[in-house]
């Protein structure tokens, strides 16, 4: 199944890209993907628990179940205001 | 539409708040010319646009349960700020003050912490940095 990936901010500057199509195996929950990421991307590493994750825009349990289609993104530490 | 590119329009956010209750309370959050002792020039904020605006309207949904009486308008801007630019406004109105200051700080305090948006911070040598409060001593 396809998944389309967004990043924002640092993450967005350590992957060098703002979005990416992704294939990835059936079942594959938010945790396996990041760890996937982490495997590919130095800053990712240094984080010891994962990030807060969106997947279609609401924030999501790290064991959530992707699904074929979903927008996902792991979001770095917010600071608005 | 919570969030905008252009500079904040505070008169409209008054204008969309007010009504003939007793108590307005304005939050503006500014551009600093420092921050954690060092000296900033300018302030690139960036959302993930479609989240923000969820994300800030169930922030407002929440609060419009948690204070029925209280009317609350939001922005936040993004895009590149200088110092002295305002990035956030927040207006509650409310027949009596104490709802009124209650309302506005626990937006701004839910907006900062809730709301996938972020800050780059730039120095007078150049140099930028992503703004992490988490990391903050």
């Amino acid at each position: 199944m396809r998944l389309r990936l967004l990043h924002f901010a640092s993450f967005r500057e350590a992957v060098g890209r703002d979005e990416e199509e992704r294939d990835v195996p059936e079942g594959t929950r938010v945790r396996d993907l990041w760890r996937a990421l982490a495997g590919e991307v130095a800053l990712f590493r240094q984080f010891p628990v994962i990030p807060p994750a969106a997947v279609n825009r609401e924030y999501v349990e790290s064991d959530t179940v992707l699904r074929d289609g979903d927008e996902v993104a792991f979001l770095p530490p917010v600071a608005g205001g | 539409m919570f969030l905008t590119t252009s500079p904040i329009d505070l008169a409209a956010l008054l204008a969309e708040a007010r009504s003939s209750d007793g108590a307005l309370c304005l939050f503006v959050g500014v551009v600093r010319d420092h921050n954690d002792g060092r000296a900033t020039t300018a302030i690139q904020y960036e959302a993930y646009g479609p989240m923000a605006e969820s994300e800030m309207g169930r922030i407002a949904e929440g609060l419009a349960r948690e204070f029925p009486v209280v009317k609350i308008g939001m922005q936040h801007r993004v895009g590149r700020l200088g110092v002295g630019d305002a990035s956030v406004a927040i207006a509650a109105v409310s027949p009596h003050r104490a709802d009124a200051f209650a309302a506005c700080r626990a937006a701004i305090d839910r907006v900062k912490t809730a709301v996938p948006i972020w800050k780059k911070e730039f120095h007078p040598d150049g140099s930028s940095d992503w703004v992490d409060p988490t990391q903050r001593t």
